[in-house]
């Protein structure tokens, strides 16, 4: 036993030494401005350094058991960390509670997690196991569904949560939007939020110049985008795999770029402003009304609140979502929608099957961009202001990640890929820098444990047997 | 059509990569409910004929005309047209069947364009109209129908990525025939099959021909089923054809045996 644990401690050791070795420069002291005349000076932070390298060492040696399979001793260091980070000793500031709370976390869960695996796998194979699953998998979508419709009438429905809410069922639409052209038809696009930008700039400029409203826009912009997807699809669908990436990536940045320097009809990066927001029959969402409109309190006799505004958008944002989702299951179900997966499997033997590669993979290229184009709308109607800095190369990686994570061509798997993503990291606020950080770690660890997507099943399109019942083989 | 006219007639087909000639002045005939073989050494050329039949390939020099429903000339067509509307179907020396879709879905995607024109180009489809379900209908059954005959209906909803190598030959076969297809091009189709799986392609390859009246083109290195179930025989060594007959003329040709014997490969054993 000695001489493994010595090596235990070794590798511990060395761990909290590469810890610190780098820490020094990145959190061991940073530059400070003194004042204008004594320029910068350093503010030296070595004892958080230390309260961090020692968490490391006492992580790393938990986690070294935890592997060994010694639950126990594992179990005592976990506890131990988890007991500093929520205790009221004081430690340097409040990251530090929160690094050494975690890290007791992390070394308790590692400990457990044969354990529960092997409870949960077994639980899995009985037949109640296997019953379970099989309803949940069924349910668990119309749970999140009735959870989102009820949502504003709930007592959590307040301005921060509904603007999250209405974020979130962004990015999951935009996402099943994605899903279409990367999950379904496998063409990975590097440059989604492009159409999002030209639905967002189709409602902004008519809404502006012509006076049109959200509702007759909406179509509109979906009609536009998809024409842009399918002008840019034209030339380059017969590109594959990462040479289509680099094109799209790059008409996304040009789209971009356009809108920054075509001042005299987009008011280049200064954005357009002003734009109205929908209206309901009608009505208005504000104050006070423009001159010959109603507001929407006035038409309902009660009292003006401004979270109406939020509800109303995010039953909006949640209709075009379902839209989506409809809209895209059915798609799947249907000879091109099968077309479009045959295509991802295997191109050669769909040309040799008869199938047009080219118009299959743009009716994909075109409705994806029909749906970025319609969120692109709704989008400019929420924040009444676009600018070029909306539609950064970042937020086709996210929604692309979003997918990915999600795993490609899962519905459901989108959903939660996407309050993960956009919602935890809003929630996470509070922590400041760090919450990138945590970001960055929650793709890591999806990516090791679940490396095909959170949901990686993949259900048929049609059956020629029933599906086989819950219990039995 | 007429019964004298040959289900497809390739002529003077040449076939060059730079200055490498795949295929030389190549032409034969393969008449409609017919088994043609198309035998050679390793690097004959067979596969390349059949790139260039399929739209793969565009020939260097030749004419490739097929008899179907019209006259197609297939050197004239793009790669899925030949599928599409010359209704030439064929299956690939290493299997290429969509792994993640289901054993049904393999079969449902080969009748995509018989049904696109059903589902309104997905109109008709995404309202749920009554005309589509009916083509959908008949399209499950069309595939249940080929499920029986390769004995896969136990397996419809299965990844067709986890059947075994057997099994996955004779759906990528079914699969092309679901096409509908006149004419039926095989890459050695009974490449990695056991003895036992070889004859059960035997009589499948014979009922295609017999049952369902479609002339199949083959290559195939087994001579135990070119002899047995081939009713014509072309010989390709170094891209050029060096002989042409009935199987028992072929076997007894002194250029084939020189082909086959001479070079040592693949000995003429059947």
């Amino acid at each position: 036993m000695s001489p493994r644990l010595s090596s235990l401690l070794k590798d511990a050791a060395l761990t909290a030494f590469v810890a610190a070795a780098l820490g020094l420069f990145i959190v061991g002291f940073r530059t400070v401005d003194v004042g204008s005349t004594k320029g910068l000076a350093f503010d030296y932070e070595l004892v958080d350094l230390a309260v961090a390298v020692v968490a490391i060492f006492v992580g790393r040696l938990g986690l070294s058991f935890a592997s060994d399979g010694q639950r126990w001793p594992a179990l005592i260091l976990g506890a131990v960390l988890g007991a500093v980070g929520a205790s009221p000793v004081r430690l340097p500031s409040t990251f530090l509670h929160w690094f050494v709370g975690l890290a007791g976390l992390l070394v308790i869960g590692r400990s457990l997690w044969p354990a529960a695996e092997r409870a949960f796998g077994q639980a899995r194979q009985s037949p109640q196991g296997r019953k379970l699953s099989a309803v949940g998998a069924r349910w668990l979508a119309w749970v999140l569904l009735a959870a989102a419709v009820i949502l504003p009438i709930t007592p959590l429905a307040d301005q921060k949560t509904m603007d999250l809410g209405v974020l979130i069922l962004t990015y999951v639409m935009l996402g099943w939007g994605l899903n279409i052209v990367v999950g379904l038809a496998g063409l990975l696009d590097l440059g989604y939020v492009a159409f999002y930008a030209v639905g967002a700039y189709s409602y902004a400029l008519l809404s502006t110049q012509l006076g049109l409203g959200f509702w007759a826009v909406l179509p509109l912009a979906g009609a536009f985008a998809a024409t842009f997807g399918l002008v840019l699809g034209f030339p380059v669908l017969r590109l594959r795999g990462d040479y289509l990436a680099i094109v799209t990536l790059g008409f996304g940045e040009i789209i971009r770029l356009v809108l920054i320097n075509w001042v005299d009809l987009t008011n280049g990066p200064a954005g357009i402003g002003g734009i109205p927001g929908p209206t309901l029959l009608g009505a208005v969402f504000a104050e006070n009304a423009p001159p010959g409109q109603k507001t929407f309190a006035e038409m309902m006799g009660v009292p003006f609140d401004g979270t109406q505004r939020l509800v109303f958008l995010y039953y909006i944002i949640l209709g075009l979502a379902l839209i989506t989702n409809l809209f895209a299951l059915r798609m799947r179900r249907l000879p091109v929608g099968r077309a479009w997966e045959a295509l991802r499997e295997d191109e050669i033997a769909c040309r040799a099957l008869g199938i047009n590669p080219t118009n299959t993979k743009l009716t994909a290229f075109a409705i994806g961009a029909m749906f970025a184009g319609f969120a692109g709308s709704f989008f400019a109607a929420k924040q009444r202001f676009v600018s070029p800095e909306s539609f950064v190369f970042i937020e086709s990686a996210i929604i692309l990640a979003i997918v990915v994570l999600g795993g490609m061509g899962s519905q459901i798997g989108v959903v939660l890929a996407a309050v993960l993503l956009i919602g935890l990291p809003e929630w996470f606020r509070e922590l400041g820098t760090y919450r990138m950080l945590a970001f960055g770690l929650a793709m890591v660890l999806i990516m090791i444990f679940r490396p095909r997507g959170l949901i990686a099943h993949r259900a048929p399109s049609l059956r020629l047997h029933e599906k086989p019942g819950g219990g039995g083989g | 059509m007429t019964a004298d006219l040959p289900l497809i007639d390739v002529e003077h087909l040449t076939m060059r990569f730079g200055g490498l000639v795949a295929i030389d002045d190549v032409s034969f005939k393969a008449q409609p409910r017919q088994i043609t073989a198309i035998i050679g050494p390793n690097g004959a050329g067979k596969t390349t004929v059949f790139n260039c039949i399929t739209g793969f390939y565009k020939p260097t020099i030749g004419r490739l005309r097929l008899h179907g429903d019209r006259e197609y000339l297939l050197e004239r067509m793009l790669g899925h047209e030949i599928g599409q509307q010359a209704r030439v179907a064929r299956t690939f020396q290493n299997i290429r069947l969509f792994p993640g879709m289901t054993v049904l879905e393999n079969l449902m995607v080969a009748q995509h364009n018989k049904l696109m024109r059903a589902s309104g180009m997905s109109v008709f489809g995404l309202l749920g109209l009554k005309r589509y379900r009916v083509a959908e209908d008949a399209a499950v059954e069309k595939a249940r129908g080929w499920l029986e005959r390769i004995d896969l209906v136990a397996d419809a909803d299965r990844p067709a990525g986890e059947l075994p190598y057997g099994a996955q030959r004779r759906l990528e076969i079914a699969r092309a025939m679901c096409t509908e297809p006149c004419l039926l091009c095989l890459d050695e189709p009974a490449a990695g099959l056991n003895p036992r799986e070889s004859a059960e392609l035997n009589e499948l390859l014979v009922s295609i021909r017999d049952r369902d009246g479609i002339g199949v083109l083959l290559i195939e290195h087994d001579m135990s089923v070119v002899m047995r179930i081939s009713d014509h025989v072309v010989v390709l060594d170094y891209g050029r054809k060096i002989a042409e007959g009935m199987p028992d003329d072929v076997r007894r040709d002194p250029a084939v045996i020189h082909a086959y014997l001479g070079t040592g490969e693949e000995g003429a054993d059947a």
